[in-house]
């Protein structure tokens, strides 16, 4: 297969910043994405802090299966639990789960795939071997499979959506570098006898990091379905914990008398994905070179 | 001469494909060991701590989890190939005829998915792309967004809530017929799950077919070709589509995994007896043979599918043939 991103030719790193900043700003469906993340991630904050008038796991028997009201502003379900917190909560453990995966992916491919291209020979057979291997799994099934073997809580989820994610990171990272060797700068770099890896930390990253940047925020939407679908699945994290998929499969029998039980962790796993979407296609106008002209 | 060099990649790429399998297997293999507890254990639960030393030893014996690991791995690998793929004690039957029953289901809804994808995705990405940033444009992006948005299983049950209360249509809740069995009753019950996976995947590629087509119309020969009277029909579909086709195929090929995983969570919902099922099933009961194998299966033909995407290129674009 030939590689796209092998011949893409490669934005000047740095000094463009305030400039793609401008661009993203300007670019109304970047910053809907922006204020949708923000306003969720505010959310979960709030949510962690604890500061919110219920908890997300206190039962209360006699009010379940309450709809909306000024005390429970998204009715309760059927422990009595207040609706609004449990999905506060569960965006919370959403965003936290999606992060530390996707951060872990990006730390873990990305160093990956600059040694494949960097160092080629071994290294590169090495890690490209196992990339492949990772890429014959169906993603979700990767993960399902992991979550089924692991000891279920907050950080074996996010490591097992994690290693789905660090053959893309490999895989983005690897063809530009395998490019960014023959640039003259990199090569003056080398003959004037700087080390590998000051070349790879200060030629090589910089100018590989608007694509890492635009990955991280599509990852990072992949994450959230993914977290969604695998505790939908009953392989989340374990009950009474709160998470946008369980909290759904609960509903399911619910949703004909309490519909409000499936229409708040519902509409706020579509927001979540939508803003961070919407973030992600407005970074990648911006900052990815190969997407410039089909706008 | 021509020949040759259809087929040195070709034989390379078998290669790597068959290296690729023989590190999924070793994978999966050590995965499943990475198990806190071992098969037995996992097996019989509590009451695994009542069995005596003398029958732990010889249910790892009976099992073959007391040789050494290369010893197992290498004994599953030669089991699989001669098509022993492992028993499931609950269902009393072979993984390979638990497989032989789900895998026609699975690949059902796979093709059907894809077609119904098809259908969608292409004519609402050129639909978009005929007129860039207009209201139709962004209804269309708005839809590709929305596929990219909703997961699987939201609309998946939302659909099946919505009709059933209100319209008391439920055709997954009697049992599942074969297409063989009865026709109509099967493509009513796999017409939901293939929508609700269609539509996840229609959205990449309504917005790969856009993106390929405003590229291919902005290129030289497209403008001769409508300089010397080309019909605008026959103009959008065998010039513009035409040459968007390479990376719209792609993209579909890509879709495949998404629709692996995606038909455990569909076939879940909808009480469909396929291979996701038989996955999820595997996980829940902790029959770890049934998982093992059956996730190689996918493994496979996950595989063999990106195998066929790459080799039709060869058909589709004659640029890759020379490459």
């Amino acid at each position: 297969m030939t590689d796209p991103t092998q011949t893409a030719a490669l934005p000047p790193g740095g000094g463009r910043t305030a400039q793609r900043i401008r661009a993203l700003v300007h670019s109304p469906s970047g910053v809907a994405g922006l204020v949708i993340v923000l306003a969720l991630a505010l959310l979960a904050l709030v949510s962690a802090a604890g500061v919110l008038p219920h908890d997300a796991i206190t039962q209360d028997p006699p009010a379940r299966l309450q709809g909306p009201s000024a005390a429970h502003w998204f009715g309760t379900d059927q422990f009595g639990r207040d609706v609004f917190a449990r999905t506060a909560a569960a965006v919370s453990n959403s965003m936290l789960i999606s992060i530390t995966a996707v951060a872990l992916a990006t730390v873990v491919g990305t160093v990956s795939g600059i040694a494949a291209g960097f160092y080629r020979r071994l290294p590169d057979a090495i890690i490209s071997g196992v990339t492949n291997v990772l890429f014959a799994f169906p993603p979700l099934l990767l993960a399902l499979s992991l979550a089924s073997v692991l000891s279920r809580n907050w950080f074996t989820i996010a490591a097992a959506i994690a290693l789905v994610y660090v053959p893309i990171f490999i895989r983005v990272t690897r063809g530009p570098v395998l490019s960014l060797r023959e640039v003259d700068y990199v090569r003056a770099a080398t003959a004037t006898g700087q080390s590998r890896l000051a070349i790879m930390a200060r030629h090589v990253l910089p100018n590989i990091m608007p694509i890492v940047i635009v990955q991280v925020t599509l990852s990072l939407s992949w994450a959230v379905l993914t977290e969604a679908s695998l505790s939908f699945l009953g392989l989340g994290t374990p009950a009474p914990a709160a998470s946008l998929g369980s909290m759904i499969l609960d509903a399911r029998t619910l949703v004909q008398i309490a519909p409000w039980t499936m229409l708040a962790p519902g509409a706020l796993v579509v927001a979540l994905v939508v803003g961070l979407n919407l973030l992600g296609d407005g970074l990648r106008d911006v900052l990815d070179p190969r997407s410039g002209d089909t706008k | 001469m021509l020949r040759d060099l259809i087929r040195r990649p070709l034989v390379h790429r078998l290669v790597a494909a068959l290296g690729t399998l023989l590190g999924v297997a070793v994978f999966v293999f050590v995965m499943l060991r990475a198990i806190p507890g071992d098969q037995i254990t996992a097996g019989l639960g509590t009451e695994a701590a009542a069995l005596t030393p003398a029958q732990r030893a010889a249910l790892e014996s009976y099992y073959g989890i007391d040789r050494p690991l290369p010893v197992q791995f290498f004994s599953w690998l030669g089991n699989l190939v001669t098509g022993n793929l492992g028993f499931s004690s609950r269902a009393q039957t072979s993984v390979l005829d638990l497989t032989a029953q789900s895998l026609p289901v699975t690949l059902e809804l796979a093709v059907l998915s894809i077609v119904l994808a098809l259908v969608i995705g292409i004519p609402l990405g050129m639909l978009s792309a005929s007129r860039p940033n207009s209201p139709r444009d962004l209804v269309g992006q708005a839809i590709g967004l929305a596929g990219l948005s909703i997961p699987a299983f939201l609309l998946a049950t939302t659909l099946l809530s919505v009709l059933a209360a209100s319209f008391g249509w439920n055709p997954n809740g009697q049992g599942y017929a074969r297409l063989t069995d009865g026709p109509l009753l099967n493509l009513q019950q796999m017409l939901l799950p293939s929508l609700v996976l269609g539509f996840g995947i229609a959205a990449p590629i309504m917005r790969t077919t856009r993106t390929a087509v405003l590229d291919v119309r902005s290129q030289d020969f497209v403008r001769t070709a409508r300089a010397k009277g080309v019909p605008p029909r026959r103009l959008q579909v065998r010039h513009v589509l035409g040459n968007a086709l390479v990376p719209i195929l792609t993209m579909t090929g890509l879709q495949f995994g998404y629709l692996l995983g995606g038909a455990v969570v569909v076939e879940q919902i909808f009480s469909l007896p396929g291979i996701g099922r038989q996955v999820l099933l595997g996980i829940q009961q902790k029959e770890y043979a049934v998982v093992q194998s059956t996730v190689l299966i996918i493994a496979l033909a996950f595989v063999v599918v990106n195998l066929l995407t790459d080799l039709l290129y060869r058909v589709i674009d004659p640029r890759v043939r020379a490459a």
